[in-house]
């Protein structure tokens, strides 16, 4: 059985915030039967983008990450609310707008946080990945619909299929620890819960200080190499995808005509070393 | 006798829709009178009877009746009423007076409305959803959407999915690799929100009037922006308009009613600003706003004089620059450019995919700007931070390395430029004994002399497209300064180094040039729609010739430049020079206010509450409103937001979704001609009225038809027809009946314009003057009397070429901040001005909104009130985010999120504080245009919690003989915001 699912590319997302847009449009001010009451029309974020920074400048990024209901295969919320919370045959987690009256309890029953508590109505809301829309014949859910750069797909396929898309995409969930199989997928999540290192390598030059393009960087942790990289025009290099609060790694830089280097760099998070200057070989 | 059958046949298709439609038989119960048609010697003419739900019509000529329509003779009657119809008939029977209508406007008006609502009520609109809905189209700034609608209340609205039957996309093949647009329209967030701003708590929906406002007593002028308000009838507050607008020409004379509104509007071409609007403005004579080219600054009063393009305001050709870039670019230089934010202008998310093309071939990125911007963050690259207001001074260093080492194209400068050898002398140090170099810059621009060289080699010896501005061809924060014309100058002229229009090397950022139609007609929204107003819009380039409408001109000349409607209004007099694209020396010649035997402004008719946003030192607005001597302001608006509470009538107007309207995504016209050339795929729709106006707000076009009703100037304005025929009348002007019936148009709501075949492509902009050819680019510029040598041969300079050292200038030479040849002038604010910058350390960024277009789509109780990135809720308000880095956040004990209060002596703002890595140290960034002006005390005196950051930025214009704005200079201080009793509003206003 097909289920639906998103795929998620971190590295995609600009944060225009139109999944979140369009997710207050479809429910602010519209009771959908059986699906979902109406979205207050502030402080909900059924679908909304949370944001990180790494590194420093000149050498900084923001890496944006669109969230919502997971759609767990083995969904939490499910068990709690006396068969207020269902599952759809296509994957789609439904809480029943009726059934989950004054049900506080559905709300916390979601590790990732993403059940909203609705005070006027007494209701818990979440995103219902549109399944009223998709019952009508809608190709897809708002949320992909919207997205202008492409970051947001919406896939219906089995799980096993994801998972096999899983490896060789190289997707992730978030917080999988969790256990609850989540449904959206992310790619390039490593821009939000990894960190880089980088820096400017420069160096006399005739005399006069430049940067230095083709200089060969390597990143060691306890001896064992941790990545590599190759500094730019501007004498730029960068090394992505190393693991929160990884402490100590040396940083080996060569460049012919240069003396090596060598330095230690301690990584709780992404880290812009500022200029590297080479010396010359005499 | 044809006639005579014609006009009995008038009072049966009245009956016979009566009969069909309940709303038609209730509408004929409306009124009681008797009309009648005649030909003038009263040979032939027939009256009508209307009332009690039906008309009675007989022949012959009444001797009383309530209006008569009277035909010269019975030949033109026959001519005009007889099917198929031609409005250019009719048209031209009026400016000859062989067509006269007599009346009172209440009558002439509703009996021509019913005869349009009679041949238009059984059109068919919009597409059946299922579920009860109803799909309709329309537009905003933001891009196209269906909207869903079900029982009179909007349920959503989504971009639009092609449909098969839709025409094609275009494909580009680059490198050997083959490029398509997705199939589906882009939205701005600013108009996603839509729903939320036609529903918003701050909709005004009833007629109000200032509760101490008294026309025939005490008008409290002083009180404007403290009072509170009462609701009257419409009837009221219409009759308190045109008598006013009666009174201050009795009283005053010329000239004393002024116009003002924003720089945009609604999307569409009828209800637009320069279209009704402009109609009614002239119809009732108006001092004009002068619209300084706040987009376009530095390239209007710098750039074009080096390399003319006039009539885009100094801004480059945009054709054809996508496949060249793609094909040939690599490298791309972003400088002051951020299309992922700005969108160009009006080009939603289009460019984004084609930018994710350019990463795919491997094209280097290279982003200028104080701000590690969305599109640097998105696309990549090297990020190079330089001091706001400097980077001219890079760019002459970028110049030198290519002059010292030899990597610019000496073929190109010698042949298609003049005046290098003294742009060389100046670079070289040859006059001041400073050489411009990459040392010397660094003092200025904060950059290494290393990471300049860099640039500089990678630049002189790779192909490299210039994006400079948002469109990549122009605009860009880096024009709106004290150096905003140094930086326009000198883009051009490191373009005409390196071969402008060269393959490879060009203006660009991927957002102008897809390969679409560009011959397809149909107006933009700068031709002014039903304005027929030829001298203050496009109209008169194509409109006016293939839609046969009235002309409107406004008979008063005197003027104030937006920018100096405070002094206007306080001191009584300013100066300005013009916007005036005709030539590059229209900018010279200055103007003054008040004009030569002028009344000075007693009454501003005022158009929405933008103006707080986007003035610059705004708080002098607060006062000016409040001067005695402005006796009557009326606001038109949509929204109670911004200066509208400043008003002593308040009109309320309903938004685009409530009314009729049509135009074309994007479609500009004027200045920004083929400005689609932003969109992956033209598209034309009809902007369906997809609900009744909310409360008791009506369309702008009513409001305008109320009030000239009261003038005897409604049948002038309207033409007797309605909103909708004037929309009918746009599509019959443009090619689209050549492609898709009024009829399928009205249903489906949309049309797709076909993407040019390859083999008609445009060639890309330039291109034509780097081989020496004639002009073959499809804009209609520069005018033919601009050129100097043969026809499309050369430039508009007066060489001809691109000169380094610009003539015009130089004939001018009354402008010592604008030499002839591109100096580096420190700004007049900034890091260099050592006393005030002791006092304000820190310089105050403000670049356009990212989730909202300028006041559009912002505040208003909105859903982008909810995007942290846009506003933040603090204690139960959303106040405007400003940027702060990490290090001045610290200095001064500020944390993320926390309210702070930027000032200076201009004034100050409550903001809250996002603290980022991605603004240089010593930049605050917080964009203009906040629709909120929410003064925590006396207005124009106190802080503003709204977030109307152009309170701090200065009125000085860019440069003594312009007038452009120059708000990204300037300086500030921010603290922790404790609340009003703990700051020192002292210092803080």
């Amino acid at each position: 059985m097909s289920k639906w699912h998103l795929i998620i590319d971190v590295a995609l997302c600009h944060n225009c915030s139109n999944c979140f847009i369009a997710c207050k449009d479809e429910h602010v001010g519209n009771d959908f039967p059986g699906y979902a009451a109406s979205q207050p029309l502030h402080g909900h974020s059924w679908f909304h983008v949370e944001q990180t920074e790494r590194g420093q400048a000149p050498m900084v990024e923001t890496a944006y990450l669109p969230k919502s209901c997971n759609q767990c295969a083995d969904a939490p919320c499910t068990k709690v609310g006396d068969g207020a919370v269902y599952q759809r045959e296509d994957g789609i987690v439904i809480i029943d707008p009726v059934k989950a009256k004054g049900k506080k309890e559905i709300v916390s029953s979601c590790p990732y946080g993403a059940i909203w508590w609705n005070e006027e109505s007494q209701l818990p809301q979440k995103w219902i990945f549109d399944a009223h829309l998709l019952d009508r014949g809608w190709k897809e859910p708002r949320c992909s619909q919207v997205c202008p750069t492409g970051a947001i797909q919406a896939v219906k396929t089995t799980d096993e299929d994801m998972q096999h898309r899983t490896q060789t995409e190289n997707l992730r969930v978030l917080s999988p620890e969790f256990g609850t199989s989540p449904r959206i997928h992310y790619r390039n999540l490593h821009r939000f819960t990894h960190h880089f290192v980088g820096g400017t390598v420069v160096g006399d030059v005739a005399d006069q200080l430049e940067c230095l393009e083709g200089v060969s960087v390597k990143l060691t942790r306890n001896g064992e190499p941790a990545g590599e990289a190759t500094s730019d025009i501007f004498g730029e290099f960068k090394i992505d995808e190393l693991p929160d609060d990884s402490g100590e790694y040396t940083l080996h830089l060569s460049h012919q005509g240069f003396e090596a280097l060598e330095t230690t760099v301690s990584l709780d998070k992404s880290l812009y070393l500022n200029e590297l200057k080479l010396t010359v070989q005499t | 006798m044809q006639l005579q059958i014609l006009l009995q046949g008038v009072s049966w298709a009245l009956n016979f829709t009566a009969l069909q439609h309940a709303s038609f038989k209730e509408r004929l119960h409306e009124k009681e009178f008797i009309a009648q048609v005649k030909v003038k010697d009263n040979s032939v003419g027939r009256h009508y009877h209307f009332g009690k739900g039906k008309v009675i019509s007989h022949s012959g000529v009444h001797d009383n009746p309530d209006m008569t329509i009277t035909f010269k003779n019975a030949a033109l009657g026959v001519k005009l009423l007889r099917p198929p119809i031609d409005h250019t008939d009719f048209i031209n029977a009026m400016k000859n007076f062989a067509l006269q209508m007599a009346g009172e406007d209440e009558i002439t008006q509703w009996f021509t409305d019913t005869i349009s609502i009679m041949n238009t009520i059984r059109w068919e609109y919009g597409v059946d959803a299922g579920n009860g809905e109803r799909r309709y189209t329309n537009f905003t700034n933001g891009g196209p959407l269906f909207v869903y609608v079900k029982d009179d209340k909007i349920v959503r609205m989504t971009p639009i999915d092609l449909a098969d039957d839709d025409a094609a996309s275009w494909t580009i093949t680059a490198r050997g690799k083959t490029f398509t647009p997705p199939r589906k329209t882009t939205i701005n967030p600013h108009g996603l929100t839509s729903k939320s701003v036609v529903y918003s708590s701050k909709r005004l929906l009833k007629p109000m009037k200032r509760v101490d406002f008294d026309p025939n007593g005490e008008r409290n002028q002083q009180n404007r922006g403290k009072s509170g308000y009462e609701e009257i009838s419409w009837d009221e507050a219409l009759d308190i308009t045109a008598n006013e607008i009666k009174r201050v020409k009795r009283e005053h004379g010329h000239g004393a009613i002024m116009n003002s509104h924003g720089s945009h509007h609604t999307w569409g071409n009828i209800g637009h600003y320069l279209s009704a609007q402009m109609r009614f403005m002239n119809a009732i004579g108006h001092t004009k706003m002068h619209l300084n080219p706040d987009s376009w600054e530095g390239w209007y009063w710098g750039g074009m004089h080096h390399y003319g393009n006039s009539m885009r305001n100094g801004a480059m050709e945009p054709y054809g620059q996508l496949q060249d870039c793609l094909d040939e670019a690599e490298m791309i230089v972003f400088w002051a450019s951020d299309p992922e934010s700005s969108s160009g202008s009006y080009g939603s998310f289009e460019g984004t995919p084609r930018r994710h093309w350019a990463r795919e071939l491997g094209i280097k990125m290279v982003h200028i700007d104080p701000y590690c911007n969305h599109t640097a963050n998105h696309i990549g690259g090297k990020w190079i931070p330089v001091i706001p207001g400097t980077s001219p001074a890079m760019a002459h260093a970028l110049a030198h390395v290519w002059m010292t080492e030899g990597l610019y194209d000496q073929d190109y400068v010698e042949t298609r430029t003049t005046g290098f050898d003294k742009y060389r002398a100046y670079v070289m140090g040859e006059e001041d004994g400073q050489p411009k170099s990459p040392e010397w810059q660094e003092a200025e621009t904060g950059v290494a002399p290393h990471t300049v060289r860099a640039l500089a080699r990678e630049w002189g010896n790779k192909k490299t497209y210039l994006a400079a501005g948002g469109k990549g061809t122009t605009f860009g924060g880096a024009n709106r300064s004290a150096t905003g014309a140094q930086w326009a100058r000198a883009m051009i002229c490191l373009m005409a180094m390196q071969g402008l229009g060269k393959p490879g090397i060009n203006f660009g950022n991927l957002q102008c040039g897809a390969p679409i139609d560009y011959e397809f007609y149909f107006p933009g929204y700068a031709e002014g729609g039903m304005s027929g107003d030829l001298t203050g819009t496009a109209s008169p380039i194509q409109l006016y010739q293939r839609q046969p409408h009235l002309l409107s001109m406004n008979s008063v000349t005197q003027q104030i430049p937006r920018l100096r409607i405070p002094e206007a209004l306080i001191d009584g007099e300013t100066s300005g020079y013009p916007t005036d694209a005709r030539s590059i020396e229209g900018q010279f010649m200055g103007y003054k206010y008040p004009s030569p035997g002028h009344s000075r402004v007693k009454m501003m008719y005022k158009y929405g509450g933008s103006h707080f946003g986007t003035t610059m030192e705004s708080d002098r607005l607060a006062k000016a409103l409040q001067s005695e001597g402005l006796e009557f302001i009326v606001n038109q608006s949509i929204w109670n937001e911004g200066e509208v509470s400043f008003a002593d009538i308040i009109l309320p107007a309903c938004t685009n979704f409530e009314r009729w309207d049509i135009g074309e995504w994007g479609g500009a016209g004027g200045y920004s001609q083929h400005n689609q050339t932003m969109l992956n795929h033209r598209m034309v729709a009809i902007q369906h009225k997809c609900i009744e106006p909310l409360g008791e707000s009506r369309s702008d076009y009513q409001i305008f038809t109320d009030i000239l009703k009261r003038l005897g100037l409604s049948a002038y304005f309207t033409e007797g027809a309605t909103e909708l025929d004037w929309c009918k009348a746009q599509f019959d002007a443009s090619d689209l009946p050549k492609h898709i019936s009024w009829k399928k148009f009205l249903k489906k709501g949309y049309y797709v314009v076909p993407a040019e075949k390859e083999e008609n492509r445009p060639p890309t902009g330039f291109r034509w003057y780097a081989e020496g050819r004639k002009k073959d680019v499809p804009e209609p510029a520069p005018l033919p009397s601009e050129y100097g040598e043969k026809y499309l041969e050369g430039l508009q300079t007066q060489s001809g070429k691109i000169e380094f050292e610009a003539q015009s200038l130089k004939r001018f030479g009354q402008d010592p901040e604008r030499p002839p040849v591109n100096k580096y002038i420190p700004s007049w604010e900034g890091r260099q001005t050592s006393e005030l910058f002791a006092k304000f350390p820190l310089q105050l960024l403000t670049p356009h909104p990212r989730y909202s277009f300028h006041t559009q789509g912002d505040g208003k109780d909105g859903y982008l009130n909810d995007i942290e990135d846009h506003r933040v809720l603090v204690d139960g308000y959303y106040y405007w985010v400003a940027r702060i880095n990490p290090v001045d956040a610290e200095n001064r004990g500020i944390k993320h999120h926390d309210l702070i209060l930027l000032h200076n002596e201009r004034g100050s703002v409550i903001c809250a504080a996002q603290i980022t890595g991605r603004i240089m140290q010593g930049v605050v960034h917080s964009a203009e245009s906040s629709a909120e002006y929410d003064p925590v005390g006396e207005p124009g005196n106190s802080p503003d919690r709204g977030g109307c950051v152009n309170i701090l930025t200065p009125k000085r214009h860019m440069t003594a003989k312009t007038t452009g704005s120059a708000p990204n200079s300037c300086l500030i201080e921010i603290e922790k915001w404790t609340g009003l009793a703990a700051t020192n509003l002292e210092a803080a206003s």
